[in-house]
């Protein structure tokens, strides 16, 4: 009974210490998203912010799904694109009907559109899950993004719905029309959709999500019915996952097709994937990151999907926990004071792994360029495409590259090998 | 007189063409240790799977505390008071030691989907836990996660898993499989402990252990229960002697 008490006692301590450092790092969040503007307040750099914004939203939903509960879809797209145009019938609806609903309002109705659509097919959908449930989701998507092209009333057809969000009647004095005002409203809809998500795994539901993620049949013998619990799951996912569509609505003032096709649910996928399933922040990260490799690469090259491929096809083999796991993997060493031990095998790294990257870039866009025969601009350096040249300098640097590269990764993994022991023996779990 | 609180009559159950359950009756008294033994194979485990829902039967009926159960799913058979273990470790691995045993408190403590409150700060939900962790030892290590569990500390979880929902009927299978002398002797003295008050249906191989613990013994032989009753009564049964008994008398 004496350790019983003591160990509640010390789950307090431990969740009230967690609790200051937990507010702590929401609260730089919100503040960086209230500076950012102010330190880059360029037009191009608050676009980015703002797709930025709408794209952690997006994957954090996705990872209510994947990461909390176990489910892979490959339609998650749907209940974005269909928040997207509930966004803006709404919109529209509110304009003509000269009703007192101002555009932070908005985001709701998009939410709503997500969710009534996962309630409507969700309870089949996720009667299993593993392979059915992530075919079931392929043919959803496919299902509604075909239909979206042929039932105009609802979705206006290859144009789609446009809307005037400045038209709205105005909140504080905002009109919406500036991009500041509206990157505004999507970082306020962030902070309050992460804190939603954050908190739902923090709740009885949540947690049996885990469970369910981790042993569905062990699950009905606690009491609990994994269907209901997939299916809540796949409502909250819905729901918030129609609210960055009805973000994304309010940033483009239009929703078409596009929004709910597969190439979006891909997206996400591979957001949530890169930034990492099993942490709450990973898909922050990989919205982060593959929303600004989007922006980047495609102005520069013509190929970016290939990249896209590799990165993510690297992500699998190398690092399946993402960059939240990876970041993640170092606590214990950081916790045990023998990171520094491993830092300088990643320096040494470095270098044979930025020429292998150089190699590979370069081969891709000799073979892209070939027959067009532009010029190839690798970090200011010029190569033309069809001089032998290039490709000895990319063959070089490919095989030379891999080949000092493994040996210095394998350094890394010695390095780290020697670190983690003595964590280990240091009582950090490795 | 209460009803028992299990009544299995006449259960057949097939795989395909064979019969593996075949006209099975046990009757299982309200607060008995009741021990059900057998050769491997024998059906035991496919009798747990029966009770408790994990598959249904093809023909016969389950009754827990006098209402037919059979056909019910696992979790409105649990709902019902109800709750079993298995005989390969079936936790959630991914899933820290605390974490486990807490999932299968939320719903007995009547917290099921909700999404509206927040798990740390259920004080009976806490107390419950950390109470269930201390009976199973594992307080030390509970934030590791299960899957990295030593095989002796996970059997302890599966008990605590099970037993967490302060279910009125508890059935083991084979909990101390695999664990030496000392950790079975551990665990016995746990299970005794947790099972205080409770209906307990335990499938076991270690015969000191069922002579020790159970009130009542069936024994199953070919999916068929062959004998049912005191230790005693199944000692001297020359049925049992000759079907199971006798090849471990030396
Ligand atoms: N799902 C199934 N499909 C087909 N046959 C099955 C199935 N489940 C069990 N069996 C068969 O039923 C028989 C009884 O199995 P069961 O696991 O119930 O035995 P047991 O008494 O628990 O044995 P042990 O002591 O080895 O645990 C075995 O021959 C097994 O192969
Ligand atoms: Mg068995």
């Amino acid at each position: 009974m004496t350790t019983a008490t003591t160990s509640t006692s010390k789950l307090a301590d431990k969740s009230s210490g967690d609790g200051l450092r937990f507010y702590a790092v929401w609260l730089m969040g919100i503040a960086a998203l209230i500076v950012l503007p102010m330190i880059f307040s360029s037009g191009g750099s608050l676009t980015s912010f703002s797709l930025i914004g709408i794209a952690i939203v997006f994957a954090l939903s996705y990872n209510i799904l994947l990461g909390q509960t176990g489910l892979l879809s490959f339609g998650h797209a749907v209940h974005y694109g269909l928040g997207g145009f509930a966004a803006c019938h709404m919109m529209n609806a509110v304009v003509s009907h000269g009703w007192p609903i101002p555009l932070p309002f908005i985001p709701l109705f998009g939410g709503l559109g997500g969710l009534v659509f996962a309630i409507i097919i969700g309870w089949v959908m996720t009667k299993r899950a593993g392979t059915v449930f992530a075919m079931i989701s392929l043919g959803i998507g496919e299902l509604v993004a075909s239909s979206s092209l042929i039932l105009r009333s609802v979705f206006g057809g290859e144009s789609g719905i446009t809307t005037d969000r400045t038209a709205l009647p105005k909140m504080f004095g905002w009109s919406f029309g500036p991009q500041l005002q509206v990157y505004y409203l999507i970082a306020f809809w962030l902070v309050l959709s992460a804190i939603a998500m954050y908190a739902l795994t923090r709740t009885p539901l949540g947690r049996i999500s885990n469970a369910v993620r981790d042993n569905p049949e062990r699950v009905q013998f606690i009491g609990y019915d994994p269907h209901v619990v997939r299916y809540l799951a796949f409502c909250f996912a819905g729901f918030f996952a129609g609210v960055a569509g009805g973000l994304a609505a309010i940033n483009f003032e239009i929703a078409n097709s596009a929004y709910l096709g597969a190439i979006q649910s891909g997206l996400v996928l591979f957001s949530t994937f890169i930034g990492g399933t099993a942490y709450f922040f990973g898909p922050i990260l990989g919205a982060i990151l593959v929303t600004y490799l989007q922006l980047g690469l495609t102005s520069v090259t013509s190929v970016w999907q290939l990249y896209f491929g590799i990165i993510f096809i690297g992500i699998v083999m190398f690092s399946p926990g993402g960059i939240a796991g990876l970041l993640m993997m170092h606590r214990p060493l950081v916790r045990a004071g023998t990171l520094w031990t491993v830092i300088p095998s990643y320096f040494v790294a470095i270098v044979p792994t930025v020429a292998l990257a150089c190699g590979v870039i370069l081969t891709i866009e000799t073979v892209s360029r070939y027959s067009g025969g532009e010029a190839i601009n690798l970090f200011g350096i010029g190569f033309k495409p069809q001089s032998p040249v290039t490709w000895i300098v990319a063959a070089v640097l490919v095989v030379g590259g891999a080949f000092v590269a493994r040996l210095t990764w394998r350094r890394i993994a010695d390095a780290w090998d020697r670190a983690a022991t003595v964590a280990r023996d240091r009582g950090y779990l490795a | 007189m209460s009803a028992a609180a299990i009544e299995v009559r006449a259960v057949e159950k097939r795989f395909g063409n064979v019969g593996i359950i075949r006209d099975l009756n046990l009757s299982v008294a309200q607060g008995e240790r009741h021990a059900i033994i057998g050769p491997n194979g024998a059906g035991k485990s496919t009798t747990f799977n029966l009770i408790s829902g994990h598959i249904r039967p093809t023909s016969g009926e389950v009754k827990l505390n006098g209402d037919v159960i059979s056909g019910l799913r696992p979790f409105e058979i649990n709902r019902r008071g109800l709750s079993r273990s298995f005989q390969v470790t079936n936790v959630f691995a991914r899933m820290s030691v605390w974490e486990n045993v807490r999932c299968a408190v939320l719903w007995a403590t009547g917290h099921r989907y909700a999404f509206w409150k927040n798990v740390d700060s259920l004080p009976e939900v806490r107390e419950r836990t950390a109470r269930i962790l201390d009976d199973i030892h594992l307080t030390h290590r509970r934030d590791v996660p299960a899957g990295l569990l030593t095989y002796a500390e996970q059997r302890e979880l599966e008990i605590g898993i099970t037993i967490a929902s302060g279910a009125t009927v508890v059935m083991l299978d084979e909990p101390t499989a695999g664990m030496s002398n000392a950790e079975t002797e551990r665990a016995v003295a746990l299970i005794r402990r947790l099972t205080e008050g409770k209906t307990l249906v335990i499938v076991e191989h270690d015969m000191s252990v069922v002579f020790g613990l159970a009130d009542r013994i069936s024994v199953l032989v070919y999916g068929h229960i062959i004998a049912s009753g005191t230790p005693e009564e199944i000692r001297r049964d020359p049925k049992v002697k000759e079907a199971y008994l006798g090849e471990e008398a030396h």
